[in-house]
Parts: structure tokens; sequence; C-alpha cells
């Protein structure tokens, strides 16, 4: 589903920072960036290079996205898609930034306005980088629960 | 006794949620079916198969997604289905139960404060039914420990 806000902000941060390469995934989003590189959809090996590679991850509040943020031990600020809007089928996104979004590393923006705010202060010190990025985590769930799930394969 | 498994699920969240969970069938003979080609990077040496999408969004989809679906199961004819969503996942686990086919519902992580929509149907398609959050564990759905 497409999700113009964001798109549209941070067109506009890059816009405001040309010295911050900005590059952004619109998918089946209808506003195209005029001041932003931008693509429809990276194949999921580039995908997760792109990540690996960045310093700041500007993404929905979605679990895929949280994921490659922390297995790239990369900091990731995330503007909730909200049903009101048209940009998803409910508000579990704001449930996940309730209840997912509170771990370190992990930044939530209340709208477009919070988000550029955050976006500055996040790429603005590279200082701060390390203690602003997610621990990184196995390619893996816990053992116990994978452990779990071969038992009922086998049983 | 190693069992012909098929891991499916969507794409984004769902997919990588799936990936998480291969230890799980290392050792069987899995393959792994999803939306999105470029996602074969990702699976390693397992057969791959990919079908069209389909969410309660666009439900007058169904009936391909549900086509593609089908041919899979011929062709992987698994023993155990393990899925993380979403909707196609659902079909792909009620299309399966007349063959007596064993399927885990393993429901999004994105789901913290309600079940899913198809994992509120799970229930009555799938053998097991997860939750990877411990206050939306009740009776008939389980909480073996989360992704993350």
């Amino acid at each position: 589903m497409p999700f113009d806000r964001l798109t549209r902000a941070m067109d506009d941060w890059a816009a405001a920072n040309p010295d911050v390469p900005v590059e952004i995934q619109i998918g089946r989003g209808n506003y195209e960036p005029r001041h932003a590189k931008w693509v429809r959809k990276l194949a999921l090996p580039d995908y997760q290079a792109r990540v690996a590679g960045c310093a700041l991850f500007v993404a929905h509040c979605g679990m895929g996205s949280i994921i490659s943020a922390i297995e790239a031990g990369k900091p990731i600020l995330m503007l909730p898609r909200l049903e009101s809007r048209g940009e998803h089928n409910t508000d579990h996104q704001l449930a996940t930034a309730k209840h997912v979004g509170v771990r370190p590393g992990l930044h939530v923006a209340a709208d477009e306005a919070d988000l550029k705010a955050r976006a500055t202060a996040l790429i603005g010190d590279a200082r701060k980088a390390d203690r602003l990025a997610p621990a990184r985590i196995s390619r893996f769930a816990d053992p116990d629960f994978t452990a779990r799930i071969r038992a009922f394969i086998e049983s | 006794m190693t069992k012909r498994v098929l891991a499916i699920a969507s794409g984004g969240g769902h997919f990588i949620q799936l990936m998480r969970l291969s230890p799980a069938w290392k050792g069987h003979r899995v393959s792994i079916a999803t939306v999105d080609p470029s996602s074969r990077s990702a699976v390693g040496d397992a057969p791959f198969f990919t079908f069209r999408d389909v969410s309660r969004a666009d439900w007058w989809r169904i009936p391909a997604a549900a086509f593609d679906i089908a041919r899979i199961l011929i062709r992987v004819r698994p023993q155990v289905i393990i899925t993380t969503g979403a909707l196609p996942g659902l079909i792909a686990c009620a299309l399966a139960r007349p063959f007596g086919v064993k399927s885990l519902w393993v429901d999004s992580i994105a789901n913290s404060e309600v079940l899913s929509g198809s994992g509120g149907q799970a229930g009555r398609v799938c053998s097991r039914v997860v939750t990877q959050w411990p206050h939306l564990a009740s009776g008939k759905v389980d909480h073996w420990g989360s992704v993350l």
C-alpha cells in the first residue's frame, strides 16, 4: 500500500539536507520524489545491502524493517502507517510502535514534522551513532522457539 | 525420519520472520514459497516457489492466489506446513487440510494487541496456532517464543 506521507517527508528532508544522500523505496506510492533518489521496489539482496550500508534507516513501523535494522545493527527511525489515512488495513503499526518501538536503537516519530526533526538529530552526530543503534542479533530466532517448531514438525 | 515441509509466507515482514525460523526445519526436505522472486537469494538450496499475493484488502485476488498455491502443494506434497502469514498461508493450510497435512500458524510479531485477521481464522484451519506475544496466549493459542 502507498505511504506518501513518509516519501514526501523524507523528500522534503532531502531538499533541506543536500549534503546527505537519500534514497527512497516508494512502492506503489503516488508521490514521486523530486530531491531524493528513488526506486519503486528493491530486490531483497539490494534492500539488505542498502540497510547494511546506511547511516540511518527510515521506514514504516513494520516488522520486516525493524528486523532488518536489528540484524544489521543500524539505527531505525519509523513513522507508523495509519488506517485512517488508507496506509494500512489496521492500526497495528501503532501497536508495534508501542510494544516493539521502545527497544534501544529503535526510534518512532509522532508525525512528519517529528520525523524530519529526529532524522536531523540522528544523522547530525556521527559520534552518537553507536549508542543510537540497536545491538546486532543473530539471523535466527531464539533456539528454544525453533526447537519447539522442530518438535511439532517431527511429532 | 525426514519430513516434507512447506514453509510459506507473504512478502516483507512475513517472509523475514519465516526465514528467522529456518533452524526449525534444518535436515528436513523443506520447500519455500513466497511472493517476491528476489527472495530466492535468501533461501539457499531449498526448492523455491512464488505465488500471486492476496490480502483482505484485495480479496478478489483469492482465486488466482489459491490456484498458484494449489499447484505448489501438488508439486511439494508437504507433510507439514509452517506459515508466518498472511492470508496466503491460511489458504495453503485450508487447501492441504483435507489431505491430512499438519499445519502450524505462527502469528506475525506485528500483531501485538490482537491476533491478526487471518490468525483469528487459523484456529479453524490449522493444527496449531501460536502467537509471538505471551499476553495474547489463550486456551487455543499457545506462546512458544518469538522471532526477536
